[in-house]
């Protein structure tokens, strides 16, 4: 309990630093830029690869798991809804987390271990704007971008379901898909990801400072942020699903 | 701008003749977990001297040389700097602090995403030199350590131990600190490495009055660079002189230590 209590602690610290140093000058543009591909450009293939088939199997389940209730001709709409809505969003954040996250924690706890971060602080820099600063932004500004990705390549997953297996024409998919899908979606489903990239990098950077204990703590430390992670991206998901929801339909209007 | 000497800094400790110290620790206690290392730790270092502190593994020697840049604070005591107390401090307010002490960190603590070349300018970037004065005071200390000039392109998981360390010192010095902490710097280096690196410290103070903090447990080398020794034993310093002091000394706990026999208040705790 305590040990919650201390890392609830640690990261609203750590949160408070990094947004201190983060408009600090010198704004250490090309640290960010080499994280910014590192943990987005890099992660392009694992984000694709889930979201397409995630796309395809939702299809494959809505046709044929669904279909005695006539949910065959709406393919288009339910994949396009559930993928923006919600598998881009959480799939990608958890594949991120897993990628990402595990990797930031390790190598900022190797550095840790090693006194790299002691040898940072003695020369008198700051870890926070030199390692935490840069990924927490690369992150936040590269997870909404991944999830749109991600949210197409589902629903295009969706259609080569559409097509290939049940033989709709490509027009009647997009056309199902346009029916239901607002901006309103896009909007609730990406704007989740903004949280769960500050969940995933927060996570990461403070297990990582305070690894302990050689290369048995970097792995303890590894594997508590994926858990810690994705168990953040959950539970937050069904509260920001709820207060999209609300958002969507008090200010709704035509648009959402 | 690179070479500010902060020589104007309040002072508060002095020595008996009157002369202040720049660093000053006094009654610095430090525990980790319950388990006690630091119990009450009282050390001078004046400007331009070098003391070496000794002691068994594990006798705390690291722990009190992080304390004066502010890595560790103490649980009780005081740590001056040129006559500001740093244990109360920031992180913030410690960075002016710590670009005037260079910092050899035992295990070298090099960056291994950056080549020696970045690990070596980064305290200078750090401190604001233009790339040119950095392109040019790289080899300068690179030379200084006794490294090829060619070494600076190589990654440090490519060195071998004794060159990562000499690294680690190039970076240390490069900034000329004012004053330059030194964990075990001749540590794992050959007999004629481990002569050069205690030259070089004996030089940077000599031609450039640099104040020196040197922990070891290479005996030999704390004859050789040391201008008065302090020995570390059950959290307390247990020895305090002269290099000459120390030799003719009694104590029964440095005798053992110096002769490398065994003894029972060697453990702390
Ligand atoms: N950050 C820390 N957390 C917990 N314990 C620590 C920490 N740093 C040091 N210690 C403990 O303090 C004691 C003294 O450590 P220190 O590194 O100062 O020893 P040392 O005198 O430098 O030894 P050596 O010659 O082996 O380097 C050790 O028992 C060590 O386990
Ligand atoms: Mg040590």
């Amino acid at each position: 309990m305590t040990q919650l209590l201390r890392a609830f602690g640690e990261t609203a610290i750590l949160t408070w630093d990094t947004l201190r140093f983060a408009v600090r000058r010198p704004l250490e543009l090309g640290a960010i830029l080499e994280q910014m591909f590192r943990l987005g450009v890099r992660s392009l293939p694992l984000v694709g690869l889930t979201a397409v088939f995630t796309g395809a199997v939702m299809g494959l389940q809505v046709s044929y798991t669904l279909s005695a209730y006539g949910a065959r001709l709406y393919v288009g709409s339910f994949v396009s809804v559930a993928v923006v809505k919600e598998l881009g969003p959480v799939l990608t954040a958890v594949m991120i987390a897993a990628r990402v996250g595990a990797g930031i924690t390790a190598e900022l706890g190797s550095m840790a271990v090693t006194e790299q971060i002691d040898a940072l602080r003695a020369l008198g820099a700051s870890p926070v704007k030199k390692l935490v600063v840069p990924r927490m932004v690369a992150l936040i500004v590269m997870l909404p971008l991944l999830t749109v990705l991600a949210d197409m390549l589902g629903v295009l997953g969706g259609l080569y379901v559409a097509t290939a297996e049940i033989g709709q024409a490509p027009e009647y998919y997009w056309a199902k898909v346009r029916e239901v899908l607002t901006i309103g979606d896009l909007v609730s489903g990406t704007g989740k990801t903004f949280f769960f990239a500050y969940f995933i990098g927060i996570i990461a950077c403070v297990n990582g400072l305070g690894v302990r204990g050689g290369a048995t703590g970097v792995g303890r430390a590894t594997t508590n942020t994926v858990v810690a992670a994705a168990i953040a991206i959950f539970i937050s998901n069904f509260f920001l699903a709820k207060l999209f929801l609300f958002l969507q339909t008090t200010f709704g209007g035509g648009l959402w | 701008m690179n070479s500010g000497r902060g020589a104007d800094m309040p002072v508060i400790c002095r020595d008996a003749s009157g002369q202040p110290a720049l660093i000053c620790i006094a009654g610095v206690e430090k525990a980790f977990g319950g388990k006690p290392v630091l119990r009450g730790i009282d050390l001078d270092v004046f400007p331009g001297e070098t003391l070496v502190i000794l002691g068994g593994s594990g006798s705390g020697k690291s722990v009190t040389l992080r304390h004066i840049v502010g890595l560790l604070k103490p649980d009780r005591g005081m740590v001056r700097v040129g006559g500001v107390a740093v244990q109360d401090m920031s992180e913030d307010e410690l960075i002016p602090i710590r670009r005037q002490v260079g910092f050899l960190f035992q295990g070298g603590a090099l960056f291994d995403s950056m080549n020696v070349f970045d690990n070596i300018a980064f305290p200078l970037r750090e401190a604001g030199w233009e790339e040119r004065q950095v392109t040019e005071r790289v080899p300068e200390v690179l030379q200084l350590v006794d490294l090829e000039p060619q070494v600076a392109d190589q990654m440090p998981d490519a060195l071998s131990g004794g060159m990562r360390k000499r690294v680690a010192l190039a970076r240390a010095i490069a900034v000329r600190p004012q004053a330059i902490l030194y964990d075990e710097p001749t540590t794992g280096l050959d007999p004629v490495t481990s002569t050069t690196i205690n030259e070089l410290i004996r030089s940077m103070q000599r031609r450039l009055g640099v104040t020196s903090v040197v922990v070891t447990h290479d005996i030999d080398s704390a004859f050789k660079v040391g201008d008065r020794i302090a020995f570390l034993c059950g959290g307390r310093i247990a020895f305090l002189g002269t290099v000459a002091e120390a030799r003719s000394s009694t104590d029964p706990r440095l005798r053992a230590f110096l002769e490398g026999r065994p003894h029972e208040e060697f453990e702390p705790g």
